[in-house]
């Protein structure tokens, strides 16, 4: 990989030894993936968070570092709330080391926001055509296939490299050549809120890592996008995605090299000489309809869940009305999480008193796939097709999925 | 015996050849706490790689065992060295973080060494050695 002379330096050690290790990551990511250079970029977000994935052994690795985040930084979600923990039964030891990780970043200029939406938060950490180095699995695909930024799914480690050197390798989602469609779906149906979820959970499983293009009846909102994106990076790999008509065109130049910053025409979803293209060569045509999306429900129906969790990926603000309102003057009898970013509950102070009344847990900087706190359940329903995915495996909770109004409905049950 | 190698983490050191065919996943399949290979479906299952030169074809898994790797080294129980065919992220990165020399591109004639032969991989050099 070709390296200037600032880059070289630093991987001889010119700027200490952080910075080099960092390099070191960067030049063997970059080794091993082929990459031809590396990339400067906007923002990096950055995993390896939770203490109950990190354990011990990356708590330590993250506090010997020394050193400043040359670019915006932010984190994943933690393994729980950072201010009521207690409340979600999380212990006072793990609470500690939860709280140190988070400092060993903080001491690296990284800003303790610990969401899976930093679009939502920070607009600022991503613009169309941008470079970054997300890590989070739903944040990567919203930001390559929505917002039209170039990233790859990068590891903790590889995210605070790149957020230390401020650049990133040149290879896969960076470039063109990785960024068209590889499958078409058409979907046969009429798509509504967890819907999209159970879309993904689907097609994730059938495109696996491809690049899907879908063609929809409807028009998906913005949070319909997130819960679509979310769970075929999660039954799938998917880290990029197209909507025909509503996301940013795929890349056609046949140069890797080609910015689509600023320069792309909105309404190029009508250039049918392109979209020929697609067609030609995307290598697979599926079709699903009303009744593919049903047995998503049907194969995981409420059961007698005892918690439901809200939020996976975390609530918007449009989602946190949504759920202030279906849940007025009801009662939350069971427990029920609603998970959201820090800062989306503090400048939303009146939803989620509103939410709270009910006896729901407005919970920030975590949620029920990342903490131990869901581990003492059962049987938790949630209305995300990201949640559904990971909560058996990760968790050892069984997973039920309905839609929002549903899994309110059975919270309010005795 | 000498090979040509390509440096992925940079250092230079020996120690005893443990080999296997079968990629590793540090998370699951080795016991930070002791270093032993402790999945039993593998066929490592039950020997140590601390102070070893593991010579495999490469990781796979979760992530995770890139940490699994910076765990062995600040307890003591790393491998002094490590050699792969194609190195891939997880042990890429965690061979970085730990400080611990790891080379690739290397003929699979290496899968052949023999266990416990002494190997001295010289990753600056780019250059795997059997003493």
């Amino acid at each position: 990989m070709y390296l200037s002379r600032e880059e070289d330096g630093i991987l001889q050690g010119d700027q200490g030894e952080t910075l080099r290790r960092m390099m070191e990551i960067l030049v063997a990511l970059g080794d091993i993936y082929g990459a031809e250079r590396l990339v400067p970029v906007r923002s990096a977000q950055i995993a390896g968070v939770s203490f109950k994935n990190i354990g011990e052994a990356g708590l330590e690795w993250i506090s010997d570092l020394q050193g400043h985040v040359a670019v915006p930084s932010i984190l994943n979600p933690a393994g729980m709330d950072l201010e009521r923990w207690k409340e979600m039964g999380i212990d006072e030891d793990f609470a500690a080391r939860q709280r140190e990780v988070v400092r060993a970043y903080e001491r690296l200029g990284v800003t303790a926001d610990c969401t899976c939406t930093p679009y939502q938060i920070h607009p600022d950490l991503v613009r169309r055509g941008d470079h970054l180095a997300w890590s989070e699995s739903s944040a990567v695909s919203y930001a390559n296939s929505v917002l039209g930024a170039r990233t790859n799914r990068e590891g903790g480690p590889s995210a605070l490299a790149a957020a230390l050197v401020g650049k990133t390798p040149l290879y896969g989602y960076h470039l063109d050549e990785n960024r068209r469609p590889t499958h078409i779906i058409a979907v046969d149906a009429d798509l509504k809120g967890s819907d999209y979820g159970a879309l993904g959970f689907l097609a994730g499983r059938i495109v696996k890592d491809g690049v899907p293009l879908f063609r929809l009846r409807g028009r998906p909102e913005q949070d319909d996008l997130k819960a679509l994106g979310a769970a075929m990076a999660a039954s799938g790999s998917v880290a990029l995605y197209f909507v025909e008509g509503l996301t940013p065109y795929p890349a056609s130049g046949s140069s890797s090299q080609r910015n689509d910053r600023g320069n792309e025409k909105s309404n190029q979803w009508i250039n049918k000489n392109i979209d020929k293209k697609i067609e030609r060569e995307a290598a697979e045509k599926i079709a699903l309809e009303n009744k593919d999306i049903d047995e998503v429900y049907e194969r995981y129906p409420p059961g007698d869940s005892e918690m439901v969790a809200l939020g996976c990926p975390h609530c918007s603000r449009a989602e946190l009305e949504r759920i202030a309102a279906l849940l007025d003057g009801r009662k939350a009898r069971r427990e029920l999480w609603v998970c959201t970013a820090r800062r989306i509950a503090e400048a939303s102070p009146d939803l989620v008193s509103r939410i709270e009344r009910s006896g729901a847990k407005v919970i920030c900087d975590t949620c029920m796939v990342v903490s131990p706190a869901s581990e003492r359940f059962r049987k938790m329903l949630v209305n995300s097709g990201k949640a559904l995915s990971y909560i058996p495996g990760l968790c050892g909770v069984e997973a039920g999925f309905a839609s929002t109004e549903d899994c309110i409905s059975m919270a309010e049950e005795d | 015996m000498e090979f040509r190698c390509h440096r992925v983490a940079s250092g230079c050191a020996c120690g005893p050849a443990l080999v296997t065919r079968e990629p590793i996943s540090f998370l699951g399949n080795v016991d930070p706490e002791t270093g032993r290979v402790i999945d039993p479906s593998h066929e490592l299952c039950g020997k140590c790689v601390s102070g070893k030169v593991l010579i495999f074809p490469g990781g796979k898994g979760s992530t995770v065992g890139s940490y699994v790797i910076y765990q062995l080294k600040k307890r003591g129980l790393a491998p002094n060295a490590m050699i792969n065919l194609r190195a891939e992220p997880i042990v890429a990165v965690g061979a970085i973080i730990s400080g611990i020399p790891l080379v690739d591109r290397v003929p699979e004639e290496v899968l052949g060494i023999a266990e416990g032969a002494e190997v001295l991989v010289d990753a600056d050099g780019e250059v795997v050695e059997v003493l």
